[in-house]
């Protein structure tokens, strides 16, 4: 029999199910090498003792870090984390990652070299689908779903079509990742990679950092991906082997075979298509304009964070605008570094120093604002701009308060402009 | 978790649109209630209250495309479960809800058909293994996508969390 050409999905999945070939929609049971939780790991483990079985499938297998209420907001979040805690003591599991001690959970997972290509990685986050960029089949799931996969190690999974996205050409000044991933989810729509996996290649994500195809991967959840992949190319290898300290051998098994067959294969050309930064209105992530028709815009609270854009290169690009700049007096601004290193450098590299002396508040490592619950909250009537991943009603906030995505250098602009601004109009201004 | 019935009978409690988000269904403040019958109590808060008040136990929730988009939090699955809806019936669900409901023990029914067409107060009957739901008022019946096979066990077991016990128990 010739050798059936596949997706990179299809041939993740069919090592992990110990399949020669997998065709899109079948149902295949894929052992799990990689399952990681945040604070619902307190779910799980509620769950998983309801099952009642003693111990996990495999301790070396699950990482649990603490970023979604960090440090604790409240009585009740404590005493989660204290279980937490006393569960992966008594369980033995090595890589847990307290207070303090790492930062968000996908920049956790990418800093300390748990995620390499091939792997299958199930997370309790629906942002999970950002270690694609490793070359993983990685998805979110539920808590329940996760006692499962403490229990037994495996999941059954439907195997995803794919849509590939070519994107070639080059960006326009301050337009990034976040700008193109925007744009092709309102143009595919909320729903446009329902149950698909996405591949991202071509020239101009080849040529992005492993951070910016991070942006990507994270963000293709908000169009349905079930997984999405970056390639497998020397960039990346490069940075694996800085994270884990080993070497991981190129493979084309970590690509899709030449011939593998797509659902809808897209060519983007990234200068043309996406010619301006793009922000996601309210209340919905695939309601994407150009900014150019919404500058002008009041902004109450800019938000530089979360697991989609709080890595160093945003927090450098955020510096550069706001360096020997001062908020604009209606606006607040909050940092939040998306790991405990990324903070670090932030100090080293002086743009913490930048964004303190420009005004702003910086919050510790972790999702902090972006899920509502803690360290800036919006008002009823109040606007926001944030470099975070959802503006659902009330997610960060009131029901009456409205949030626009965008990227790190259009929420530094804005926070300097008390508008939705384009960097330009920022720097121009101040060498007029 | 008692075992769950293949054939549903009740009435359509609400009809919502596109693209119901898990932050609309739950919000995320909520998010450290970790009782799932208390969950309940937040179903729709932010943005239609008046739901909980409208659902009977077994009532159904119809749904435009992509419900439950957004969040993997199993809590927005845990609301509408314990609020007391006996089955959602959507054009289609985002995947981690869908897989939620299932593992909950709550059918999720995909019918776009029925989804464009019926109205809040339609007497229905569902039979999820065949993939049929009748309008009893008319008489019309209206495809939907019957369950894998894997589902039908998983809500037969009353969910995962059940179907698990039984397997690993002694």
């Amino acid at each position: 029999m010739a050798s059936t050409e596949m997706t990179l999905a299809e041939k993740i999945l069919a090592r992990a199910a110990g399949r020669e070939s997998v065709a899109p929609d079948e149902i295949v049971v894929a052992s799990i090498d990689l399952a990681m939780s945040h604070e619902n790991a307190d779910l799980v483990r509620k769950s998983f003792l309801e099952i009642g079985v003693a111990r996990v499938w495999d301790a070396e297998r699950i990482v649990i870090i603490l970023d979604h209420r960090v440090p604790a907001e409240s009585e009740k979040t404590a005493a989660t984390h204290k279980a937490i805690r006393e569960f992966v003591h008594e369980q033995g599991i090595r890589h847990f990652y307290d207070v303090g001690r790492g930062g968000i959970c996908h920049q956790v997972l990418a800093e300390n070299g748990h995620v390499f290509p091939g792997m299958v990685v199930v997370g309790t986050d629906s942002h999970t689908t950002t270690h694609g960029v490793f070359g993983a089949f990685a998805t979110g799931i539920g808590a329940t779903e996760m006692a499962g996969v403490w229990t037994e190690g495996r999941l059954w999974f439907k195997v995803p079509s794919t849509i590939r996205i070519e994107v070639s050409g080059e960006f326009q000044p301050w337009v990034s990742a976040k700008d193109l991933i925007l744009y092709l989810i309102g143009r595919l729509g909320a729903d446009g990679a329902d149950y698909r996996a996405v591949e991202f290649d071509g020239p101009a994500v080849r040529a992005m950092s492993v951070a910016s195809r991070m942006v990507l991967t994270n963000l293709a959840m908000e169009m349905g991906a079930k997984v999405a992949f970056t390639p497998v190319d020397e960039r990346l290898l490069a940075y694996l082997a800085s994270r884990s300290g080993s070497t991981i051998p190129e493979s084309d098994s970590f690509a899709a075979d030449p011939e593998a067959e797509y659902e809808q294969v897209l060519e983007i050309d990234a200068g043309r298509d996406v010619p301006e930064p793009q922000v996601a209105c309210p209340h919905a992530v695939d309601n994407v304009r150009p900014l150019s028709e919404l500058k002008g815009m009041p902004v109450n609270q800019a938000v530089l964070g979360s697991c989609t854009n709080g890595r160093l290169e945003d927090l450098e690009m955020a510096a550069r605008i706001l360096r020997r700049r001062r908020l604009h007096p209606r606006t607040r601004l909050l940092v939040m570094p998306a790991s405990q290193h990324i903070f670090l450098e932030a100090m080293r590299l002086g743009y913490i120093q930048t964004f303190v002396a420009a005004g702003a508040v910086i919050n510790p490592p972790g999702c902090g604002p972006c899920v509502g619950v803690h360290q800036g909250i919006l008002a009823a009537g109040e606007i926001c701009v944030s470099s975070t991943n959802r503006n659902f009603v009330g997610r960060m906030g009131s029901k009456d308060s409205r949030v626009y995505l965008a990227s790190p250098a259009v929420v530094a602009a804005s926070a300097v402009a008390g508008e939705l601004a384009h960097p330009e109009d920022v720097l121009e201004e101040d060498a007029a | 978790m008692s075992q769950a019935e293949l054939r549903l009978r009740g009435a359509v409690a609400a009809k919502l649109e596109d693209n119901i988000d898990t932050d609309l269904i739950y919000p995320g403040r909520y998010l450290n209630i970790t009782d799932r019958e208390k969950t309940a109590e937040h179903l729709f808060e932010l943005t239609y209250p008046e739901i909980r008040g409208l659902i009977r136990p077994g009532s159904f929730l119809v749904a435009g495309k992509n419900f439950g988009c957004g969040s993997s939090r199993e809590q927005a699955t845990a609301a509408v479960k314990f609020a007391g809806v006996g089955a959602v019936i959507a054009a289609s669900f985002a995947r981690i809800f869908f897989r939620n409901s299932i593992n909950l023990g709550l059918p999720a029914v995909v019918s776009p058909e029925a989804s464009a067409q019926l109205a809040a107060g339609d007497e229905l009957e569902i039979d999820l293994v065949g993939g049929t739901i009748l309008k009893v008022a008319t008489g019309e019946t209206f495809r939907a996508a019957p369950l894998d096979p894997r589902a039908v066990e998983l809500l037969q077991a009353g969910g995962l969390i059940p179907y698990l016990k039984k397997k690993y128990a002694g």
